[in-house]
C-alpha cells in the first residue's frame, strides 16, 4: 500500500468520525446499529477468506456462538463486562480447536467447505433441540427454537443499573467497529498479516520456506471467530433476544454475499457489503411486491457472472484511471485466487 | 423378530433415501465439478411438480417418475446456459452462483405457491409386520432407489453416450478433438443431473409436507454424502450413504432422532478428516 501506518489511521479516523456523524442523520441509529453489526461480521469473514484464502462457510456458527455466550454469561452473571470478554473467548477458543483438527489434517478447499457448513449445521440442529427444562446452564434455559430473551444487556462496566442502549449503543458499536477495522489493518500490515497473504497465493512455498503454515491459519481462524463472536454479542445486545437462527445455513450465506458483493481481498470491501445489502434488505422488507429472497438471489448470480470483484475495488479502479493514480490494489487475478483457497 | 425386520427396513430406507438425495448431486458435482448449491430446490421444484401434476389430474405415479424429472431437468437446462456454462473450471463462482439460484427459486416458489405447507398423500398403504405399522412406500423408495444406481451404472458402463460423458469429464480438450462438442455434452449431463435431483424430490414429496424452503433440509446431507464418497461416482455413493445411513439409524434407534441426525454430521467430520480424498479415495480406487 502506498500510504505510510499513520497516514492510514488518520485517514480512518478522520472518515469514519464524519461518517458517524452524518449517518445518524439520514438513517435512524436503530437500523444503523445492526448496519454496523453486520459490518462487523462482515468484515470477520473478509479478513480470513479475503486474506487468508480461507473460504469459511460457517461464520454464523461464531456469530451465534458468541451471541449465545453473551445471553448465558449475562444471565448468570447479572453484568454485561465479562460476558462480552466470554463471548470474544468462546468463538476463538471454538475456532483455535476446529481449524487446529481441519488445518492440522491438511484439509483444503470444499472440504474445508463442508466441514465448516456441517459443524455449523450440528450447532444448528443442537441449539433447535434444546426446548426442554433439562436443557440448562447455570441458570440460563437454552429454550430450543424459542430462543434465549430476557438477558441483562450492556451496561456501563460495574454499574449494572447504567444500560447503555439507543444512541449511545450506536456509538459503542461504531466505535467497536472502527477498534477492530484498526486491529485488522494493523495485524494485515505485520509480518503476521502479510505471510498470511503469502500463505493464501502458495501454500506450498510458504511451507518451505519454513513457515508453519497450519498453526498460522489456525490462528488467523481464531481472529476472524473472535471478531465474529463480538458481533454476535452486540447483536444480542441490539435484539435483546437471540435464537438458533443465528446459526442458520442462510446467515452464514448472507455473510459470504456480503464478501463477494463488496469485494474480497479489500478491508472496506465486506463492510460496505454487509451495511449496504442488508439496509437494501430492510428497504425491501417494507414492499411486498417481489419476494425478498429473489431479489439478494439476483444480486449474487449477477455480481458472480459480471462484477466477480466486488464493488469496491471495481470502484477503486475506477477511481485510480480517471485520476491517474498509481496506487497498487488487488487487482483480479489476486482476488480470483484468493477465491480459490 | 418382528422387531428386528422393521429395524432392517429402516435401515434400507435411510441407506436408500440418502442415494436418492445425493444421486444428482454426485453427477453434476462429481462428474462437472459444479458445486450445486441450488440441488436442494431442484428437488424443492421436483416436489411442486408432481403436486401440480397429481392437482391436474395425472396419475400420482407417471407424475413423480417422468413429469417432475422432465420438468425439472429444462430448468436445469436453462440455468445452465444462463448461468453455469460461463463459469466451468471455476468451483468457488459456481458454488456462489448456485446459492444465488438458489434463493431465486425460493423467491419464484414463494410468489407463485405461496409460503404455505402443501403434500400429497402416499400412493401405497402401510401395512403389519406383528404388532407393527409399517409405511408401504419405504419399500417404494428402496426399489427406486436400487433400479436408480442399477440404471446410472448401465448408462455410465454401457453406453456410448456414458463413455462419451465420461471422457469429457476427464479431458475436453480430447474429446473436442475427436469431435465431440464439450459444450453440448455439459449441457446433457447437467440436464441428467437436474432430473435426477427432480426425480429424489419427486419421490420424496408425499413424505415431507412440501415449503419452498424445504430444499435446505437436502443440501447438506446431500453434499456430504457425495464429498465422503470421493472420487468413484456410484461406488462413493452407495459406500457413504451406506455408512451415514447405518450411523444415523443406529443412533436414532439407540437415543432419538436427532442425535441420530447430530450422529450422521459427526460421522461425516471425522470420516472426512480421516480420509480426505473420500471413501473411494482410499478403498474401491478406480471403479466406477
Amino acid at each position: 500500500m502506498g500510504r505510510s501506518a499513520s497516514q492510514d489511521v488518520l485517514i480512518t479516523l478522520v472518515v469514519s468520525a464524519v461518517l458517524i456523524w452524518v449517518m445518524p442523520l439520514l438513517i435512524s441509529t436503530y437500523t444503523l446499529t445492526v448496519l454496523v453489526i453486520y459490518g462487523m461480521l462482515g468484515l470477520s469473514l473478509g479478513l480470513i477468506w479475503g486474506f487468508g484464502g480461507i473460504l469459511c462457510f460457517g461464520q454464523a456458527a461464531f456469530f451465534g456462538l458468541g451471541a449465545y455466550t453473551y445471553a448465558i454469561a449475562a444471565i448468570n452473571i447479572g453484568e454485561s463486562t465479562v460476558p462480552m470478554i466470554l463471548a470474544v473467548l468462546v468463538p476463538a477458543v471454538f475456532a483455535t480447536l476446529l481449524g487446529a483438527m481441519m488445518f492440522y489434517g491438511r484439509l483444503t478447499d470444499v472440504y474445508l467447505g463442508v466441514i465448516t457448513l456441517v459443524v455449523t449445521l450440528i450447532l444448528f440442529k443442537f441449539v433447535n433441540s434444546t426446548a426442554g427444562p433439562q436443557y440448562v446452564i447455570g441458570k440460563a434455559r437454552l429454550g430450543g427454537f424459542n430462543g434465549i430473551p430476557g438477558f441483562q444487556t450492556l451496561n456501563v462496566p460495574g454499574d449494572p443499573d447504567a444500560y447503555v442502549w439507543g444512541d449511545p449503543f450506536f456509538y459503542v458499536c461504531a466505535v467497536a467497529l472502527v477498534i477492530v477495522f484498526l486491529l485488522v489493518t494493523w495485524l494485515l500490515r505485520s509480518s503476521f498479516g502479510r505471510i498470511a497473504v503469502g500463505i493464501r497465493e502458495n501454500e506450498v512455498r510458504m511451507g518451505l520456506m519454513g513457515y508453519d503454515v497450519a498453526a498460522r491459519k489456525t490462528v488467523l481462524f481464531a481472529v476472524g471467530a473472535a471478531i465474529a463472536g463480538l458481533a454476535g454479542a452486540l447483536f444480542a445486545n441490539w435484539g435483546e433476544i437471540v435464537t438458533p437462527n443465528l446459526f442458520s445455513l442462510g446467515q452464514s450465506a448472507e455473510i459470504i454475499i456480503w464478501c463477494i458483493v463488496g469485494g474480497l481481498g479489500t478491508r472496506l470491501g465486506p463492510i460496505v457489503g454487509a451495511a449496504g445489502l442488508a439496509y437494501l434488505k430492510f428497504m425491501l422488507g417494507q414492499q411486498s411486491m417481489v419476494d425478498n429472497t429473489l431479489i439478494t438471489g439476483l444480486i449474487l448470480v449477477l455480481f458472480v457472472l459480471f462484477l466477480p470483484r466486488g464493488l469496491v475495488p471495481a470502484i477503486a479502479s475506477v477511481l485510480s484511471s480517471i485520476f491517474g493514480r498509481t496506487k497498487r490494489r488487488p487487482n483480479a487475478s489476486r482476488t480470483r485466487r484468493a477465491r480459490h483457497g | 423378530m418382528d422387531l428386528s425386520f422393521v429395524i432392517l427396513i429402516e435401515m434400507l430406507y435411510a441407506v436408500a433415501s440418502l442415494v436418492l438425495i445425493s444421486a444428482g448431486l454426485a453427477v453434476v458435482f462429481g462428474m462437472m465439478k459444479v458445486i450445486n448449491l441450488a440441488h436442494g430446490e431442484f428437488m424443492m421444484m421436483g416436489g411442486y411438480a408432481t403436486i401440480t401434476a397429481v392437482g391436474l389430474g395425472v396419475n400420482v405415479f407417471v407424475a413423480m417418475l417422468v413429469i417432475a424429472p422432465i420438468v425439472v431437468g429444462l430448468i436445469g437446462l436453462i440455468v445452465e446456459r444462463l448461468v453455469i456454462r460461463h463459469l466451468y473450471g471455476r468451483l468457488v463462482d459456481t458454488m456462489l452462483a448456485t446459492w444465488g439460484l438458489s434463493l431465486v427459486f425460493i423467491g419464484i416458489a414463494t410468489m407463485i405457491f405461496g409460503n404455505t405447507t402443501t403434500g400429497i398423500s402416499t400412493p401405497i398403504p402401510g401395512f403389519a409386520v406383528g404388532d407393527y405399522q409399517i409405511n408401504g412406500y419405504n419399500f417404494f423408495i428402496i426399489v427406486v432407489s436400487i433400479a436408480l444406481v442399477i440404471a446410472m451404472f448401465a448408462v455410465l458402463r454401457g453406453t456410448r453416450a456414458g463413455l462419451i460423458a465420461r471422457g469429457t469429464m476427464q479431458r475436453s480438450d480430447m474429446a473436442a478433438a475427436l469431435g465431440y462438442s464439450p459444450d453440448r455434452i455439459y449441457m446433457m449431463t447437467f440436464f441428467c443431473g437436474s432430473a435426477l435431483s427432480g426425480l429424489a424430490g419427486a419421490v420424496l414429496a408425499p413424505l415431507v409436507g412440501l415449503v419452498p424452503t424445504s430444499g435446505g433440509a437436502y443440501i447438506a446431507k446431500a453434499f456430504i454424502t457425495v464429498i465422503a464418497g470421493g472420487p468413484s461416482l456410484i461406488a462413493g455413493l452407495v459406500s457413504s450413504a451406506t455408512s451415514f445411513g447405518l450411523v444415523s439409524q443406529i443412533f436414532t434407534f439407540a437415543i432419538s432422532p436427532v442425535i441420530g441426525e447430530v450422529a450422521l454430521l459427526i460421522a461425516a467430520v471425522i470420516l472426512l478428516r480421516m480420509m480426505p480424498q473420500g471413501i473411494t479415495g482410499r478403498f474401491f480406487k478406480g471403479k466406477m
